[in-house]
C-alpha cells in the first residue's frame, strides 16, 4: 500500500500543472519512501530521509518556486511529440528492466541478520577498518563544502 | 675522334634558358643579353669545330657515315618499346647545326640593339635560348621519337616568342594560331610515327633509313586503299612537316606570326623552324625515295603549288614583314619541290642536295632580309611600305645589305642564291617539266616582288618622316654585314661533296642551259619592278585596277583565313566544342556541386539535433542507453 | 528478517519510480519541476540499494551507507541546482527550459 501510494503520488507530481501541488506531491512521495524504510527496520535512514529530503529539499524547492514567481501561473502543456517520445522512452525502459529483473532469481545470503541500531551505524560510519566508512564520510563532507561555496557563488548578485 | 662534346652544343642554350628564365627579373637586361650571346657564341664555335672535324674525318668518295656522338636510354616501356635520347652526327645534322647556331648568334647580337629598352628583355633572351635548344635537339635526334619531342618543344618556344608582346591581342591571337595549326599537323605526324614504328618495330633513324636494312627492303606490306602502309605513314609524317613548314593549306599561321619581334621572325621563320619540315623529309629520305615514291610526288605538288600561291600573294602585300613571310613560304616550296623530284643515290640525288643547299643559302639571305627589315622598321617605326621610301640616303649599310639579299633571292650570279636555285631547277627539269615551268615562273615573280619591296623602301618617293631616320647601331649592322658576306660566299661551298642523299659525293656543275633562262626571267622581274616602283608613278595602281578582282583576292590572301574561320566557328565550335562545354558545365560541374550541396543540406538538417534543449539531449541519452541494452541482450541470448 | 513483501516488488517499485522521474524530466518544461523529477530518480535508486541490502545481504551495511551517501549528494546537488536556477531566472527572466537554448548550433 505504501508502494502504491509512492507510485501514485509520483505520477501525480510529474503530471500536475500547478507547480506548488507538484512540490507537495513530491513531499508525499518522500514521506512514503521514508515509511518504506521504517518498514525495513532502517530507522536511521528513514529519519535522515525525512529530515533531509522532506524537510530540506522540498523546502528549498518551494523557496525557489517563490523566488521565481511561478506560484500563480499554471505551467504550459508540454508538446504532444515530447510527451509521446517521453512515454515511449520511459515505458520502454520499464518493460526492459522489469522483464530482466523478474527473470532473475535472487538468492539471499544465508547469514544472520545484523541488528541495525545506532551503535552499529556509528561504529561503521567512523570505522577505519575493512568495514569502515570513514573515508566516504570525509569525502562527503568536502563535497558538501564545495556545494555550499559553489551555490553561494553562483547565486550571488554579480557586480554590474 | 670523340664527338661527345657536341652534347654541349645543345646543352648550353638549355642552361642559359634555365638561368635567364629563373632569374629573369633580378638580372639586368644588358647582362642577360651578354650571357645569352656569349653562350650561343660558344655553341657556334663548337658546332663549327664539330663540322670541320666531321667532314675532314672521311674521304669524300666513300661517303660520310653517321656517328652516334651520344646516346642514353631514357624511357623503357617494354623490351621492344624504348626511347633513347642522343646526338646523331651525319652530314645533314652537322649542316643544320652550323646553320642554326650561326643564324641564332646573329639574331642574339642583333637583338641587343633592336630590343634595347623593351620590357621583358631577359625573358626574350631566355626564350631565344629555349628555342635554339629545341631546334638543335631536333636536328641531332637519333630517333624519330626524340625528334617529335623536340618538335613539340620548338612549337612551344615559337608560341612563346610570337606571343612575346602578350599585351597585344593580335600577337596573342597569332601565337595561338601558330600553335594550334602546327599542333593539328602534329597529329598527323604522330599517327605517322606510330604507323611507321609499329610496322617496323623501331624508332631509330639508323635502322629506319638503312638502305640495305630490313625496313626499306620490306616496304611491300599491307595495303590500304591502294597505298602501302609505308606510303601512308610517310604521307602522315609529311603532314606534320607541312604544318611546321607552312605548306598549303596549313600556311595560315606564318603571315600572322609576324606579330612577334622582327629578330624572332628572322630566327624562326627564315632560318630554322620553318625548315624543320624540310629537314624531316630529308632525314627520312631513303624511306621516301625507295619505299614511298608516291609520297614524294605529293610533296612535289604541294611544294610547287605553295610556292606559286605565296608568290602571287606577296606581290600585293603592303606590310614588309608579310611580304617576307610569303617569300619564305615560296622558298620553302622550292625546297619541298627539290626533295620531291629527287631520286636516291649519286647523280639522281641532285634534288636532295639542291634542296639542302637552298636551305643553307636561304637561311642566310632570308635572315638578312628580315634583320634588314627590322632595321628599317626600327628607323621608321612602322611596318607598312607606304610610310617608307628613299631610305637609301639615311641608312647606307642597311641599303647595301638589303640589296645584296634581294639579288641573292632573285638568283643573280655569282651570289649564292643563283647556285642553289639553279640546282633545283635542273633537278625539276629532269623529273617533271610542268613543275619546272612553274618553278621557273615563280623565280621571276620572286624577283619582281622582292624588288618591288626594295624599291618601295629605298627609292621611290620620300614621305614626311616624323623624325629623320638614322642608321641602326653597330649591334644591328654587324650581323647584317656578316650575313651579307655569307650570302655572297656561301654559294661557293662545294655542297655536292658534303651533303648528299646517300652520303657519297658526286660531281655537278652549273647547267647553263637552265641557268641562263632563269637569270633572264629574274632580270625581267627586276626590270618590271623598277619600271613600276623606281620612281613614284601610278602605273602600279593602274595595273592593280585592271586586274581588280584578282588583285583583291590576292591582297586578301585568297580568303583562306576566312574559310578556316568559318569552318572553326560554325562547325567545330557549334557541333563539337559547345556540346562538350555544355556537358562539362552542366553534368560534370553540376555533379560536383550536387555532392557539395547535398552535403550542406544534410549537415543543415543534422545540426538541428544540437538544439540546445536539454530535454532533447536527455531523451537521446536514455533512448540510446535502452537501445544499447537491447542490443547487448539480443546478442547475449545467442 | 524477511518481511512479507517479496524482493521483486521492491525492485519493480523502484524501477517504476525511476522511470516516472525520467518521464518528469523529459516532459516538464519548468526547470524546477525537472529538478523534482531528478529527485524522484535519486530516491528510486535509494530504495533499490536499501532493498538489496535488506533482502539479500542482511549481515552487511553497504547498501544502507550507500543510500545515506546518495541522499547527502542529492541534497548538495539540489542546492547547486537551485542556485543555478536562480541565476538563470535573473539572467533570462524565465525558468522555461525551452528558452534556455543558448548552446545550440
Amino acid at each position: 500500500m505504501l508502494a502504491a501510494s509512492v507510485v501514485g503520488f509520483s505520477i501525480l507530481s510529474v503530471l500536475d500543472r500547478r507547480i506548488l501541488r507538484a512540490a507537495i506531491y513530491l513531499l508525499f512521495v518522500l514521506v512514503a519512501i521514508s515509511g518504506l524504510y521504517f518498514m525495513m527496520n532502517y530507522q536511521f535512514l528513514a529519519a535522515v530521509q525525512l529530515v533531509l529530503y522532506a524537510g530540506g529539499i522540498v523546502v528549498l524547492i518551494i523557496f525557489s518556486i517563490l523566488l521565481t514567481s511561478q506560484i500563480n501561473s499554471r505551467l504550459d502543456r508540454p508538446k504532444l511529440s515530447h510527451v509521446l517520445s517521453g512515454i515511449f522512452a520511459a515505458f520502454g525502459g520499464i518493460a526492459l528492466s522489469v522483464t530482466t529483473v523478474l527473470q532473475f532469481t535472487f538468492k539471499p545470503v544465508q547469514a544472520g541478520a545484523l541488528d541495525v541500531n545506532m551503535r552499529t551505524i556509528g561504529l561503521h560510519l567512523m570505522g577505519t577498518g575493512a568495514d569502515g566508512y570513514a573515508l566516504p564520510f570525509e569525502v562527503i563532507s568536502i563535497l558538501l563544502l564545495a556545494a555550499l561555496v559553489g551555490s553561494i557563488f553562483i547565486a550571488k548578485k554579480s557586480n554590474t | 675522334m670523340d664527338f661527345s662534346f657536341t652534347l654541349l652544343i645543345i646543352l648550353i642554350p638549355l642552361a642559359i634558358f634555365c638561368v635567364l628564365g629563373l632569374f629573369a627579373n633580378r638580372v639586368k637586361p644588358a647582362a642577360a643579353g651578354m650571357v645569352g650571346t656569349a653562350g650561343l657564341f660558344i655553341a657556334t664555335i663548337l658546332s663549327y669545330y664539330a663540322a670541320y672535324n666531321y667532314f675532314s674525318m672521311f674521304h669524300a668518295e666513300e661517303g660520310y657515315l653517321p656517328i652516334n656522338a651520344f646516346s642514353i636510354l631514357w624511357l623503357t616501356f617494354t623490351d621492344e618499346l624504348q626511347i633513347h635520347l642522343g646526338v646523331l652526327l651525319d652530314p645533314l645534322s652537322v649542316l643544320m647545326l652550323v646553320v642554326i647556331t650561326t643564324v641564332s648568334l646573329m639574331v642574339h647580337i642583333y637583338s641587343l640593339g633592336y630590343m634595347k629598352g623593351e620590357r621583358g628583355f631577359q625573358r626574350y633572351y631566355a626564350f631565344l635560348s629555349l628555342f635554339t635548344f629545341s631546334m638543335l635537339g631536333l636536328v641531332v635526334a637519333t630517333n624519330i621519337f626524340q625528334m617529335y619531342i623536340f618538335w613539340e618543344l620548338v612549337g612551344l618556344s615559337s608560341y612563346l616568342l610570337i606571343g612575346f608582346y602578350y599585351e597585344r591581342p593580335a600577337a596573342v591571337a597569332a601565337s595561338k594560331k601558330a600553335f594550334i595549326v602546327t599542333r593539328f599537323a602534329d597529329l598527323g605526324f604522330l599517327i605517322g610515327i606510330l604507323l611507321l614504328s609499329f610496322n617496323t618495330g623501331t624508332f631509330d633513324f639508323a635502322i629506319l633509313t638503312d638502305v640495305a636494312g630490313p625496313v626499306i627492303a620490306q616496304s611491300t606490306g599491307a595495303v590500304f586503299l591502294g597505298l602501302s602502309v609505308t606510303t601512308w605513314a610517310m604521307l602522315l609524317i609529311f603532314i606534320g612537316g607541312a604544318g611546321k613548314s607552312a605548306m598549303f593549306p596549313l600556311h595560315i599561321w606564318l603571315p600572322d606570326a609576324m606579330e612577334g619581334p622582327t629578330p624572332v621572325s628572322a630566327l624562326i621563320h627564315a632560318a630554322t623552324m620553318v625548315v624543320a619540315g624540310v629537314y624531316l623529309v630529308a632525314r627520312l629520305f631513303p624511306i621516301y625515295a625507295l619505299s614511298a615514291p608516291d609520297a614524294l610526288e605529293v610533296i612535289m605538288y604541294v611544294g610547287s603549288f605553295t610556292s606559286l600561291f605565296a608568290a602571287v600573294i606577296a606581290c600585293t602585300q603592303l606590310d614588309i614583314k608579310r611580304v617576307l613571310a610569303y617569300s619564305t613560304l615560296s622558298q620553302i616550296g622550292y625546297m619541298m619541290v627539290a626533295l620531291g623530284v629527287s631520286g636516291y643515290g649519286g647523280e639522281a640525288g641532285l634534288g636532295y642536295m639542291a634542296s639542302l643547299f637552298h636551305l643553307f643559302t636561304h637561311a642566310f639571305f632570308k635572315a638578312l632580309l628580315f634583320l634588314g627589315a627590322g632595321s628599317v622598321i626600327h628607323a621608321v617605326h612602322s611596318n607598312v611600305m607606304n610610310d617608307m621610301g628613299g631610305l637609301r640616303k639615311y641608312m647606307p649599310v642597311t641599303h647595301i645589305t638589303f640589296l645584296i639579299a634581294c639579288l641573292t633571292i632573285a638568283g643573280i650570279p655569282p651570289l649564292s642564291g643563283f647556285f642553289s636555285k639553279d640546282e633545283i631547277l635542273v633537278a625539276a627539269f629532269e623529273h617533271n617539266k610542268i613543275v619546272f615551268a612553274v618553278q621557273w615562273l615563280v623565280a621571276g615573280i620572286t624577283a619582281f616582288y622582292m624588288f618591288r619591296l626594295y624599291f618601295n623602301i629605298f627609292w621611290n618617293r620620300t614621305p614626311a618622316f616624323e623624325h629623320t631616320p638614322h642608321e641602326s647601331p653597330a649591334t644591328m649592322t654587324v650581323p647584317l654585314i656578316f650575313l651579307a658576306a655569307a650570302s655572297i660566299f656561301a654559294g661557293f661551298v662545294p655542297f655536292h661533296e658534303l651533303v648528299t642523299s646517300d652520303g657519297k659525293s658526286f660531281q655537278t656543275g652549273v647547267h647553263w642551259m637552265i641557268a641562263i633562262p632563269s637569270v633572264l626571267i629574274a632580270l625581267a622581274g627586276i626590270g618590271v619592278a623598277a619600271l613600276l616602283y623606281y620612281k613614284q608613278n601610278s602605273k602600279a595602281e593602274s595595273i592593280a585596277h585592271s586586274l581588280k578582282g584578282f588583285y583583291t583576292a590576292a591582297f586578301r590572301k585568297f580568303y583562306i583565313d576566312e574559310g578556316y574561320l568559318y569552318l572553326t566557328r560554325n562547325i567545330v565550335f557549334a557541333f563539337i566544342s559547345r556540346p562538350i562545354a555544355w556537358f562539362d558545365r552542366h553534368v560534370v560541374d553540376a555533379g560536383m556541386d550536387l555532392i557539395g550541396n547535398s552535403t550542406v543540406q544534410v549537415s543543415r538538417s543534422i545540426r538541428k539535433i544540437q538544439s540546445g534543449h536539454i530535454q532533447l539531449y536527455i531523451w537521446f541519452f536514455t533512448s540510446g542507453a535502452l537501445l544499447l541494452t537491447l542490443i547487448i541482450l539480443y546478442l547475449n541470448s545467442y | 528478517m524477511q518481511s512479507e513483501i517479496p524482493l521483486h516488488y521492491m525492485i519493480v517499485l523502484s524501477t517504476l519510480l525511476f522511470f516516472i522521474g525520467l518521464l518528469g524530466v523529459l516532459i516538464r518544461r519548468n526547470l524546477i519541476t525537472m529538478l523534482m523529477g531528478i529527485e524522484l530518480m535519486l530516491n528510486a535508486v535509494n530504495i533499490n540499494f536499501v532493498a538489496f541490502n535488506h533482502y539479500l545481504y542482511p549481515h552487511r551495511m553497504e547498501g544502507h551507507f550507500f543510500a545515506l551517501i546518495v541522499t547527502a549528494i542529492a541534497a548538495a546537488e539540489a542546492a547547486v541546482a537551485i542556485a543555478l536556477i536562480i541565476n538563470i531566472y535573473r539572467r533570462f527572466a524565465t525558468v522555461s527550459v525551452d528558452d534556455v537554448d543558448q548552446l545550440k548550433y
